[in-house]
This record gives structure tokens, sequence and C-alpha cells, in this order.
């Protein structure tokens, strides 16, 4: 399986995501945003970081760079472009999943382990995973999801939200929100789910010495499930 | 034409920065103040001599980049 990571001026995660990608048998290449065509990819990773200094709104500089528009096209033929954390926000900016990122609830940034609840395991990313519950980890500012009803409701009636933010035994309650997300919404797909945006780090927990490993199920799962 | 612009959050949506501008000010003394709502300015120099021209173009610079129309509006505030 054949993997691009793009990275803008920024990125910072760009290098965590190549290292999980080749550890779980990703055959990964390094893409620079300005660049004009993809390499031949079976999947796209928008990487996090702070591209163009997060200026103006998060996502919106890079969402206009210029391997973007190669990007998008794949996305809209059904390739899978998974955008992570700052990718995350690339993707929203760019229309490819709805809503956007607003600065975090609490005007903290967030640095910590949380738990994610699967809500949808139809697609290529979730599908055959046999826990429900995942422990990622989050890093950002801006992370506080945001629609408006209507788009919720078309969201929730179309299955396109990815997780949930909840507790280790999967509650999602309030109060297990750490950043104000509508919904404890952590990440949604597009309507025909090849699209993943979320705001959680799968790259940071792939090996025992750092945090945890649940990301090595996720990406063992991924590649798998694309074969 | 200098194009001026401003971007302003839409009503529903939470504005914790301006939330906490208000306590500061409330616990500077400034204590008549109902809500306040953070938001952007932009001056454009634009290589256009017809003001309408001139807004249009800022405009659509608004609409495809400088505002996200999912949580922010526009306007044109002064042409010059």
């Amino acid at each position: 399986m054949k993997s691009s990571v793009i990275t803008f001026p920024g990125s910072n995660c760009d290098r965590d995501m190549d290292v999980a990608l080749n550890k779980f048998g990703f055959k990964n290449k390094m893409v620079w945003h300005d660049d004009n065509e993809l390499p031949k990819s079976d999947l796209v990773v928008l990487p996090g970081g702070f591209s163009y200094g997060d200026y103006l709104r998060c996502g919106s500089m890079a969402s206009k760079s210029k391997i973007m528009h190669s990007v998008i096209n794949f996305a809209k033929s059904g390739g899978l472009v998974m955008g992570i954390c700052n990718g995350f926000q690339i993707l929203v900016e760019t229309g490819l999943v709805p809503g956007v990122l607003l600065r975090n609830k609490y005007l903290e940034f967030i640095c910590k382990n949380v738990f994610i609840k699967l809500a949808n395991k139809e697609n290529t990313y979730f599908k055959n995973l046999d826990k429900d519950v995942l422990e990622f980890h989050i890093a950002h500012n801006e992370g506080n999801y945001f629609c408006s009803i209507d788009q919720l409701k078309e969201i929730e009636d179309n299955n396109q939200i990815a997780i949930h933010y909840c507790d280790d035994k999967g509650q999602t309650e309030e109060q297990f929100n750490p950043n104000g997300s509508i919904r404890n919404i952590a990440g949604i797909f597009n309507k025909e789910k090849n699209v993943l945006g979320m705001m959680p780090h799968p790259e940071r927990m792939v090996d025992q010495s750092l945090s945890g490993e649940d990301g090595s199920i996720f990406f063992k799962n991924l590649i798998n499930n694309m074969k | 034409m200098k194009v001026s612009a401003i971007i302003t959050l839409k009503k529903n949506v939470l504005d914790p920065q301006g939330k906490v501008i208000h306590q500061t000010l409330d616990g500077m003394g400034f204590k008549d103040v109902s809500e306040v709502r953070q938001g952007k300015y932009f001056e454009i120099d634009v290589k256009e001599n017809d003001p309408t021209k001139a807004k249009g173009v800022v405009e659509d610079m608004c609409k495809k980049l400088l505002a996200n129309l999912v949580i922010e509006n526009y306007k044109i505030i002064e042409i010059q």
C-alpha cells in the first residue's frame, strides 16, 4: 500500500506520521505542498502542525496550497484522505468535511491522552476493529468542532460522525469533552466515508515507549482493510 | 482603491475570546458592557479604479479565503 504525507510550511507531525505508516507496512512518500501532483497513492495524510503559522484561520492557507487541488481531486474520486489535527483543520477549510474547528472552549492549549469512542465502523478506517474505545493523544488550541444545527442534523442523518471524546468506558458525557466540541465530536467523515478528519493523533501511540499502542491497532487494522 | 472589510463571528457562534475580554473589561471597572464580540479587519489595496469593481473583487476574496462562511459574516465598510 502506498501512502503520501503532505508537508506544509509549519507541519510538525509529518515525520511522526511517516514513521508510523512505514512501521505498519505502508510505502510512504513525503510530498511538498508546492508540488502539483500527488504520487500514486492509496492513502493521503494531511499531518498535524501549525501550517502557515495558523495565520488567518488554522488550515485556511494550507487549504489553498498547490498540492491541495490534486488532494481534493483524489478525495472526490474516492481516494482515502485522512487529516489529523491541523490536517483536520485543513480538511474543513477545503470543505471536504463539514463544519469548522473553533478555539477551545476554555482558551487553553490541550496536550494530553484522551479516550475516543468509534461512532461508525462501516468504513475503511475502523471496520473490523475489535475495540470500540481507543486511547489517542491530542495537542491543539483549535479543536472545538462546530457546525450549524442544520449541518449537524445532516451529519447525523448520514452517519458522518467518526469518533466522540469519551471516558475509558466509552461514556460520552459532556464532562469528557476536552474542548467544547458539539456532541463531543473528535472526528468527522465526508458523506462517502473516504475522507476522515480527526483531532486525536494515532501516530503518537505506536510504540510502548510512547504512552500507548492504540495507534498501532488503528494502523494495522487500516492497512488490512485496504488490502 | 483601498477597500476595508470586517469579518465578524455569526451570532450563534461562541466567542470565548470576546467573553474573556468582556470579563477583563468588567474587572477594570467598565461595568456597562453587555457583550464583546471579537472580529477581524482588513485593508486591501486593489489595482482597480472603479469602486463597484473593487468592492466586487474584495467580496470575492472574503467568500473564498478571508471569511469562513460557516461561522463568519463579512462586510465591506469603506472604499476610497
